[in-house]
């Protein structure tokens, strides 16, 4: 049963990322590309931690922290360059 | 322009600290589990890179005053060092010893030599990487 359970939200996430794909491509403006990154790696996320608790692991809970990580500088990254264009200012004073 | 996000700078002051630390876990826990030297180096120079998107390249070349071509260079001559050195003993390239330590603080762990090459890697990593990013984002 639970492994049933397990199995559906695996493919309820999977569902979902393939939505977030179709906003990715189709996207009218850049914002909405960017946010759908950021849905795709907290979906991602959150796949991981279901494959954790179905193979009764802890070996990728690290994997987790780090793909948060991850996904916070490309979502910070990508949203300052759709805002001004320049993603490492040299001296931001200027 | 003048770039000034308070949010993200304000979170960028306790981020920085939390991935740092995680970066220190992963290097040291890479020896049964995922990580390692090159994970570890990576994560570092990802703290290091949120530094400079939500301040700038001069604040973390002021906090940070090394040379990072430098830091590349050392971190390859260690791990190459610790790789000869069992030449030495007669072994081959890369063999590594272990023992297992009562350390005062930590309780029983396992030392390995392995760590020193890992320490080697990591430094190569993290010059590496903050160099390439550094230099393209420099205009002048």
């Amino acid at each position: 049963m639970f492994q049933w359970l397990l199995l559906l939200s695996l493919s309820l996430l999977s569902l979902s990322v393939m939505v977030s794909i179709y906003r990715l491509i189709r996207g009218p403006s850049m914002a909405d590309r960017v946010l759908a990154l950021d849905a795709i790696s907290y979906h991602i996320i959150g796949i991981v931690t279901v494959l954790t608790v179905m193979m009764d692991t802890q070996a990728y809970l690290e994997i987790v922290l780090l793909i948060g990580i991850i996904a916070f500088l490309g979502t910070i990254a990508l949203s300052k360059f759709v805002d001004g264009g320049v993603v490492i200012e040299y001296n931001r004073d200027e | 322009m003048k770039f000034t996000d308070t949010i993200l700078q304000t979170a960028t002051r306790v981020l920085v600290m939390i991935i740092l630390t995680y970066s220190i876990y992963i290097l040291f826990a890479g020896h049964h589990n995922p990580g390692g030297g090159f994970i570890g180096g990576l994560v570092t120079s990802s703290a290091l890179v949120l530094l400079a998107m939500a301040y700038d390249v001069r604040t973390v070349r002021q906090i940070i005053p090394f040379d990072f071509k430098r830091i590349g260079a050392f971190g390859v001559l260690v791990a190459v060092l610790t790789g000869t050195s069992a030449l030495f003993f007669g072994e081959p390239f890369l063999f590594q010893v272990f023992a297992e330590v009562d350390l005062p603080l930590f309780g029983p762990r396992e030392l390995a030599t392995a760590v020193l090459f890992d320490l080697g890697v990591y430094f190569a990593v993290i010059g590496t990487t903050i160099t390439i990013i550094l230099s393209i984002s420099e205009d002048q």
